[in-house]
This record gives C-alpha cells, sequence and structure tokens, in this order.
C-alpha cells in the first residue's frame, strides 16, 4: 500500500507533533484549526498522552507554560483572535525561556472577523506577539506535506533555542487536503538541564520564571536572549527561490499566497516574462539576505499577500529602496486569484504601466 | 445504482462522502422525477454539499442544506427542510451526513421516521489513505461510533480510497483487500470501489463494482 496518507493541513500538524514526541496538548476550539484539537482527542489517549480542553486559550497556554516548565515537547493551536487570548503566555513563555510550539491557522480579521482564510497575523507573529522585548520563530508551510515537517523541525527549534516556534499556517492550509508522506527522521530531544523535574536532592532548584526584581538583571536576560536571537538569524534563515536566476521581476509571498503566486508565475513565464518567486519560509527570522541579493537585479518586487500588506514591511526594509516594492493582495478572507498576481507582474514588467 | 427513498452517505470526515452524495444525486435524477440532496453536516462549515449548487439548480435537484452553510455564521446549524426527507412521500433524498460520530448525532433527529418507512441505505464510505481509518479495527471504531452515535444500522459499504489527484491504479488495488475484510467482518455488502474517471478506465477488468466519479470542484 502507499506509504502516503491523504490528510487535513490540521491533521498533518497533529500527527508529525506525536510523531516529534509531543505528548501534552492543550487547547480550545476555533474554527479553522479545530481538526487539530480533534485529532488530538482521539490519538492522544491510545498512545498513553494527553489532551485536555481547557477551559479558554488563557488556561491553555499556561498549561503548555506548565508543561514545558518540565523539559516536555508540549503544544496549542488555535485561530487568530485565540491568539491574542494567548498573548500573555507566550510573553510568559519567552521570559521563562521555555520552549513550545503553538500553531496559528490564520482567520480573516480584526475582531471576530470570519473563518476563511487570511494572513494578517504576520505582524503579530514575527514582531514578537505580545508585550515585552521578545521573539518566537515563525515558520510558514506552504503545503500539507510542510505542515507536518515543519511541525517536527520546529519542535527541534524550540528546544534548540529555548523559544516558542510559532507555526503560522492560513485556513486554506488547514482545510485542504493532500498526500503525506509521514516517514521522517525525527532528531532525538536534547538533554534539559534546565528543566523542573525534581532535585532528588543532587542539585539545586531549578527555578522558572519570568519575574525580575532587580531591573539591571532583566535587562542582562533581556541581552543575552537577543545575542541568542542574532545566532538564530545566522543560522536558521529557510526559504526557498523558485525561477530566480534569470528573473526581472521577483514576487514574494508565503504560505497559501505562494502557491497561487507559482501559478501565476508559471502563466507568466509561457507569455515570456522573467518572474521568479522567493518564498520566505521562515518569517521571523526574516531571509533579509536574499533580498538583499536580488535588490539591484530586478525591475521590482511583487509582495503577495492575503492581508492588507504586512509582510510587504520587511520586504522593503530588506529591499532598502534599491526597487520598488507594490503590494498584490486580498484581505478579510478573499485569497488573490492567480490572474490578478499575473497583472501585477505584467505590471511592473513593464516599468509600472499596464 | 439502485436507489431507496432514502440514501445516507456516512462515514470518517475527508472519506468523500460529499463527492459520492452528489454524483449519487445526479445519478438518481436520472431515475426519478423529485430529488433532493440535503446537507446535514453540523461538523465542517467548509467543502459543503452546496459548493455544487450551480450543478444542482441546472439538474432540477433541490439543495436542502442550512442557510448558513458557506458564510462566515459557524454555528452547527440544521436545515429546517430537512424534515421533508422522511415527510414527503414523493421525493427521493440523498443525506450528506457530517463526518464521524458527532456528525452522525444530526441525523439521529430523522431516525425514527427512517426506520418506520424502512426504505433507506446507509452507506459507510471508507479510505483507507486516511490517517484514522487505515486497517479494518479502525474503520470499525469510526463504523460503531456512527451507528451508537445516530442508532442507525448501515446496510453497505463504499470503497472511495484515494490520495487526491496523486491516486494511482495500485493505491485503488491495494486498498480492496482492506475493504472486502471489513465489509465481511460486519457482514455487510460491499457495494462498489469509487475511482475518479480517468482511472476508471485502467481499473475496468480488475475490479468487481467500480464505479465512476466525477470530481466536485472545491474551493
Amino acid at each position: 500500500m502507499a506509504n502516503k496518507v491523504l490528510m487535513k493541513g490540521n491533521e498533518a500538524i497533529a500527527e508529525a507533533a506525536i510523531i516529534a514526541g509531543c505528548r501534552h496538548y492543550f487547547g480550545y476550539p476555533i474554527t479553522p484549526q479545530t481538526e487539530i484539537a480533534a485529532y488530538m482527542s482521539k490519538k492522544m489517549p491510545k498512545i498513553g498522552g494527553t489532551f485536555l480542553q481547557a477551559e479558554s486559550e488563557v488556561a491553555a497556554i499556561n498549561m503548555v507554560y506548565g508543561v514545558a516548565s518540565t523539559g516536555l515537547r508540549v503544544m496549542t493551536s488555535s485561530s487568530s483572535p485565540g491568539i491574542s487570548l494567548k498573548g500573555e503566555g507566550l510573553s510568559y513563555l519567552a521570559g521563562a525561556d521555555l520552549p513550545a510550539l503553538v500553531v496559528n491557522v490564520q482567520r480573516g480579521g480584526p475582531g471576530l472577523g470570519g473563518i476563511q482564510p487570511s494572513q494578517s497575523d504576520y505582524f503579530q507573529a514575527t514582531k514578537g506577539g505580545a508585550h515585552g522585548d521578545f521573539h518566537m520563530l515563525v515558520i510558514a508551510p506552504a503545503s500539507v506535506q510542510e505542515m507536518a515537517e515543519l511541525t517536527v523541525k520546529g519542535f527541534e527549534l524550540a528546544d534548540k533555542y529555548r523559544m516558542t516556534t510559532m507555526i503560522l499556517a492560513d485556513g486554506t492550509l488547514g482545510q485542504m487536503m493532500e498526500p503525506v508522506s509521514l516517514d521522517f527522521d525525527v532528531k532525538p530531544m536534547p538533554e534539559k538541564p534546565w528543566a523542573a523535574t525534581g532535585t532528588k536532592m543532587q542539585r539545586k532548584h531549578n527555578i522558572i520564571n519570568s519575574l525580575y526584581l532587580k531591573p539591571e538583571e532583566l535587562e542582562r536576560t533581556n541581552f543575552e536572549r537577543f545575542e541568542r536571537y542574532k545566532t538564530i538569524e545566522e543560522n536558521e534563515v529557510m526559504y526557498e527561490e523558485y525561477l530566480m536566476e534569470d528573473a526581472e521581476v521577483c514576487v514574494t509571498a508565503f504560505g497559501i499566497a505562494s502557491r497561487v503566486a507559482k501559478n501565476a508565475i508559471d502563466e507568466a513565464r509561457k507569455q515570456g516574462v522573467k518572474v521568479g518567486l522567493i518564498r520566505p519560509i521562515t518569517l521571523w527570522p526574516f531571509p533579509t539576505k536574499v533580498f538583499e541579493k536580488y535588490a539591484d537585479k530586478v525591475k521590482g518586487f511583487i509582495s503577495v499577500e492575503l492581508s492588507m500588506g504586512q509582510m510587504i514591511e520587511d520586504v522593503r526594509l530588506a529591499v532598502n529602496g534599491k526597487a520598488p516594492v507594490t503590494l498584490c493582495n486580498r484581505s478579510g478572507g478573499m485569497i488573490p486569484s492567480p490572474e490578478q498576481v499575473l497583472e501585477s507582474i505584467l505590471k511592473v514588467n513593464n516599468g509600472g504601466n499596464k | 445504482m439502485k436507489f431507496k427513498k432514502i440514501t445516507i452517505l456516512s462515514g470518517h470526515y475527508g472519506s468523500g462522502k460529499t463527492n459520492i452524495a452528489v454524483n449519487f444525486a445526479l445519478e438518481l435524477k436520472k431515475q426519478v422525477e423529485r430529488v433532493a440532496i440535503a446537507d446535514i453536516d453540523i461538523v465542517n462549515p467548509y467543502f459543503r454539499t452546496k459548493d455544487s449548487e450551480e450543478l444542482f439548480k441546472e439538474n432540477g435537484i433541490r439543495l436542502i442544506c442550512s442557510p448558513y452553510a458557506n458564510s462566515n455564521v459557524d454555528i452547527p446549524a440544521l436545515p429546517q427542510e430537512m424534515y421533508s426527507v422522511v415527510d414527503d412521500d414523493t421525493l427521493y433524498s440523498i443525506l450528506d451526513v457530517g463526518g464521524d460520530e458527532r456528525g452522525a448525532l444530526a441525523l439521529g433527529r430523522l431516525v425514527p421516521k427512517i426506520k418506520e418507512l424502512n426504505n433507506y441505505d446507509m452507506y459507510c464510505v471508507v479510505n483507507v489513505f486516511r490517517p484514522l481509518t487505515r486497517d479494518v479495527e479502525s474503520i470499525y471504531q469510526v463504523f460503531s461510533e456512527i451507528e451508537n452515535a445516530c442508532k442507525l444500522k448501515f446496510t453497505g459499504i463504499i470503497n472511495n480510497s484515494n490520495l487526491g489527484l496523486e491516486t494511482t491504479e495500485e493505491d485503488v488495488l491495494s486498498s480492496m483487500e482492506i475493504v472486502k475484510e471489513f465489509s465481511k467482518k460486519v457482514n455487510l455488502p460491499f457495494v462498489f470501489t469509487a475511482v475518479s474517471e480517468t482511472l476508471y478506465d485502467k481499473l475496468k477488468g480488475k475490479i468487481e463494482n467500480l464505479y465512476p466519479l466525477t470530481m466536485q470542484k472545491k474551493l
């Protein structure tokens, strides 16, 4: 029988988390990510894990804090409004340097918004996510296969750097079904000498805490944390280049928008337009260098987004005024069509004229 | 296919119930005058029967679905018209039930009347490539959870094993043994194996009771 299974993106995240050794899931249902919780509720009891539907998102993220303190792999998932509720906990996780995996299957906003796909939590995810000086590792899958693979990778990075990894997906990726291969290697979990696992009277207490009584001490931890962020920016950037070798127009998009963009690029290539794609896979750290590399070589950049234009700000910072950067977008749960992207490509190719 | 007054499609979510329901409605319409397709899925707000609304209109098939289907109103609402599938004597219906036991709960409301009419088929749709229905045992778990939730017995098994657009001839062939074994275990007829129209020609003659499916558009 084929080595693949047919999965929804949400299910792929849940199954991959289990493969990565996650045995603790805490969540609260919200469309369009509910299948993650539903899958965990069916699977966890069978493998000796914990599935707990918390009384709220706030409760769920604090349960994550608790399990993360013991060094075990733990996750929660939600969709846009639910992630906002988890904000306080995300900041506490960062302050206490705890590894955790948090999934945001984005829906249209602001407010209660709607249940259709969106990428409008880019700012929230990449610029911290809550109060205080901190970052999360933010990873954006673009297929059901990547939903699975990057979940495993997300746990590994979270453990490696003692921080939260956020999988930033959207309603389409969560709901769509694609064949997935689940045969991937999982690295053994690193030692966690900092975890609160009981001293057995043989070592000093490990204290998990985000409160500092002296500002000098708090400042020092922030400086240290940002040194770690620098290492991550050096070593963990992930992106995909598609047909960029001879490109004169560069489209950039992540997640589901990148798939629409690829369709448009293929069509434009048929019409003889030299166009390619840079697809950021890590949104933080942002793949700044690859944009710098092409900034002098292309006529312009087009950021395709399911938002009012959020990633475009990071693209502009990376391009640093060397080429025009324009937006091609839909918002509120709508998805740009390949035709809309194609039109933007042709316009930039013609020097901004139609 | 020979259709009873009420044909119910149930199974694990994502097994392909809706797609088969749409194909059934079109086939049934060729046999009888008054046909309805009823979407009583209270679980999944996406990929609904309503996606094929235009097709039903063109073919004179009545669509019974929640007024909130495919909208941002994310509540488990049932269409009030759904009672016509049991109350309207000359109406033939295809019922598209939501996934798993939670989806089957919604069907329960109609079950006393369905039993009284005693003119129904309920098919368990199986895709062995779905992660939670990979073998006889796990398929049986979903099967019995559904029966317990809606208090109605299945009357047949439909094999809809597929990997979406990547499905190969071998994939379908490899699913046959599991579904055959399952149908034996629950002592119900193995009604047919559904395949896309492209695979139909390749598998014709190799599999008994092959059913060609026209794929419905998604999104």
